[in-house]
């Protein structure tokens, strides 16, 4: 157990690994499954020591196959365990994507509810780490569209840890998004805190709750006035970094961390770029036909009245993910958010 | 010191399913491979013309020894046998009169799915297709609650809990692996569950079959995966899908016991699957058995056999009728007389028109429900789609007829 003190060097890493072992402390049904994850605790040691603490019938390692993963957490659920899984990388959950689409998604509908699959699936996503082909994806978009998926992505150390919790505890079944990059973020988190925080708040959507909860529950990270930036998990520190930038030259921009693809937190959009009157979506994934060009949208469809200038896209380009030495060309920087921004239309 | 050429270095220990496959071999006198791979010849008791074939003549030996089941069993099988014939006829004029989408029929598999649900104990699972409506039927669920998914009102209309029947499954073999599932969640909570895992021979293609084969045995879970080959997926033969001697042949290579029977014939089904339940029970690994039987009618309404196969083919298997073989046997035996015929016929007969009746009626669908369950709470998205759906029928058939308001209807 961590100390009570808070400190710099909570990581996302490790608030990630203590909420998997609080809910496994708090649930025998939970267990952890997947490639490596066992002995070595995961490419990315999320998983490390969860073993040890609970042994190798609650945290082990799977033969080689992510659709064996997928398929047999299916089973594990309907018999009344809730599996944790974890897909090694973004694009090496493409085995498993027949489970996922045909059954994880759509078991409680064909069920008629009767059986629900509180499965959580873990997948390390995202670039910026200098991953080569098939470890960069920013693959949320295809669970997004996948109907019965709940898609959740942190942007914090925070929410790494309560965000996992809750899709732990919740019935439906998550994709739960981990961008890589952020895995040695550090925070001054005290992870006791946050246990206390997440076990006290009840299972609701109110405004200061932690809680994703049925409506997305997103989250206003810097407030502002002259334009709304929405974003999502691993593009968010950069956003707030490009809004501390716009500042500098006399922006006021209000910054939404989505938190949650699914649910969709339509009303915190609404309110924002209702505030602000000027929209910017950010995130790394290809624009085209993506969860920006929901989210663009959505705006128009909600705010078209309230809007002072067109909503732009800041994302990646509608390309294969690059080699190593290429992504930073490819990935949303404060730059180009900053060069979009001034695209807008700032004369009354 | 090791001699570092011929002891295994850490890594490339003997798996211990491998050892678990030698410890059981062992107790039968026989190699790990001999014990893994099928018999030399198909398991058949039954000759077509229903007569018991001589012990010597069965394929068993040691190791593969399937020992005939009680007679009670027997005549329940022969029972159930009629009136699983019964309900694919009955669906099969079903679909004919329009009353029914589609019906994937097992008339001539009835052997194959009588024996999966006679082999199961009450605490164990079943993982069925799309053509298995028999054995899930002959399991005990309501056949109503089995047609609601090809009549076209929803994808599954029993409880896959109550009943320890998964939803039957479209997607090849994925279903499969929940099998695995199911068994590795009662493994570790301590229970015996055997669960069997139902596929067919165009299946056995798919990466799933593979995947939770591999599972399965590295897992050292209790599942029994029964193979219907029955000659085709769709129009493809079995030449098409694998060039291995026989499907059973497949088991060996994931270290667990294969096994060919006579699909057609239901004495040996059922020993061969109540064996294999029950070895997979007592030494919590999993088995593979093929059952080798013909797919009397085409693949479903919508398609036409007769431009992949001749006639002569299907008049041959004819000869092999599984429900002709062992009423014969069981008449032989004494077991069954003319009374019993007609009362077996009679039962089957009721359980086909009450199947007519029910189907007859008009299902009252509520077209707001396919919003209902696709998460724990609605999103805030689905609720607006459900009032635009209610305003839409509010304003098709009359004010509040769908009901604004949740409940209502």
């Amino acid at each position: 157990m961590s100390t009570a003190t808070a400190t710099e060097t909570t990581t996302f890493a490790s608030a990630l690994n203590t909420a998997m072992s609080d809910a496994m402390e708090a649930d025998d049904s939970v267990v952890v499954f997947g490639e490596d994850v066992g002995t070595l605790g995961g490419v990315f040691r999320i998983t490390d020591g969860l073993t040890k603490r609970f042994g190798e019938n609650r945290c082990f390692d799977t033969p080689l196959a992510e659709s064996g993963i997928a398929g047999t957490a299916v089973g594990m659920a309907i018999n009344g365990m809730r599996p944790v899984i974890e897909m090694q990388f973004d694009a090496f959950a493409y085995p498993a994507l027949e489970q996922v689409f045909s059954h994880i998604a759509k078991m409680a509908n064909r069920t008629r509810g009767r059986v629900r699959l509180p499965i959580v699936i873990r997948i390390p996503y995202g670039g910026g780490v200098g991953g080569v082909e098939h470890h960069c994806d920013s693959s949320e978009a295809y669970y997004a569209h996948t109907a019965g998926l709940k898609v959740f992505t942190p942007a914090t150390v925070a929410d790494a840890y309560l965000m996992l919790r809750e899709a732990i505890d919740t019935e439906d079944p998550v994709v739960f998004f981990e961008p890589k990059k952020l895995y040695w973020s550090k925070a001054g988190e005290d992870l006791s805190a946050l246990r206390q925080q997440y076990e006290s708040s009840a299972d609701t959507a109110e405004a200061d709750s932690p809680r994703v909860g049925p409506t997305g529950n997103a989250k206003v990270v810097r407030e502002g006035t002259d334009v709304s930036i929405i974003s999502y998990g691993p593009s968010v520190s950069t956003v707030l970094k490009a809004a501390e930038a716009a500042a500098e030259d006399g922006i006021s921009a209000e910054v939404l961390d989505l938190r949650s693809v699914v649910p969709f937190d339509e009303e915190a959009l609404v309110t924002t770029v209702e505030k602000t009157g000027r929209a910017v979506v950010v995130a790394e994934a290809q624009g085209f036909v993506s969860v920006a060009s929901e989210i663009t949208a959505r705006i128009q469809e909600r705010c078209f009245h309230s809007l002072a200038s067109p909503v732009l896209r800041v994302t990646g380009f509608d390309i294969p993910y690059p080699a190593p030495k290429l992504e930073e060309h490819h990935l949303p920087d404060v730059e180009r958010i900053l060069d979009t921004l001034d695209e807008l239309q700032w004369e009354d | 010191m090791d001699d570092p050429i011929t002891s295994p270095e850490q890594g490339h220990q003997k798996a211990e399913q491998a050892s678990r496959i030698l410890e059981t071999s062992r107790t039968f006198g026989i190699s790990p491979e001999q014990y893994m791979l099928p018999a030399q010849q198909q398991i058949r008791m039954l000759d077509p013309d229903g007569s018991l074939v001589p012990e010597d003549q069965q394929g068993t030996g040691p190791g593969h020894e399937y020992p005939i089941p009680e007679d009670d069993v027997l005549l329940k099988a022969y029972t159930t046998l009629v009136a699983g014939r019964r309900i694919n006829d009955q669906n099969y004029a079903l679909v004919r009169q329009g009353r029914m989408a589609v019906y994937p029929s097992s008339h001539g598999q009835e052997a194959c799915q009588v024996g999966a649900a006679l082999c199961l104990g009450e605490g164990d699972w079943m993982f069925p297709t799309y053509r298995d409506s028999v054995a899930v039927i002959s399991r005990g669920v309501d056949p109503l609650d089995v047609m609601v998914s090809f009549r076209g009102d929803w994808h599954c209309g029993y409880d896959p809990k109550v009943y320890r029947v998964g939803a039957m499954s479209t997607p090849l073999t994925t279903q499969l692996l929940h099998a695995v599932g199911v068994a590795h969640a009662a493994k570790l909570r301590g229970e015996d569950t055997v669960v069997l895992a139902m596929c067919g021979d165009g299946a056995t293609s798919e990466g799933d079959f593979h995947e939770a084969l591999n599972f399965a045995a590295v897992f050292e879970v209790p599942v029994v995966f029964f193979v219907q080959n029955n000659g085709y997926a769709i129009s493809v033969p079995l030449s098409n899908q694998s060039a291995a001697p026989s499907l059973a042949h497949k088991a060996i290579g994931y270290g667990l016991a294969g096994e060919q029977v006579d699909g057609n014939d239901m004495v040996a089904v059922l020993a061969t699957l109540r064996r294999a339940v029950h070895l997979a029970r007592e030494n919590s690994m999993p088995l593979l058995l093929e059952a080798v039987t013909y797919r009397m009618q085409a693949h479903t309404n919508a398609d036409d056999e007769t431009r992949y196969r001749d006639r002569e083919e299907v008049e041959q298997w004819k000869r092999k009728d599984p429900l002709l073989r062992m009423q014969k046997f069981l008449t032989a035996k004494g077991l069954l007389d003319e009374a019993a015929e007609t009362q077996i016929a009679a039962a089957a007969e009721e359980v086909a028109a009450s199947l007519r009746q029910a189907m007859s009626a008009e299902p009252e669908e509520d077209p707001l429900e396919i919003f209902d369950h696709v998460y724990t709470e609605p999103t805030a998205q689905l609720s607006a789609q459900r009032a635009q759906l209610a305003d839409e029928l509010d304003r098709a058939h009359g004010e509040a007829w769908a009901g604004t308001e949740e409940g209502t209807r």
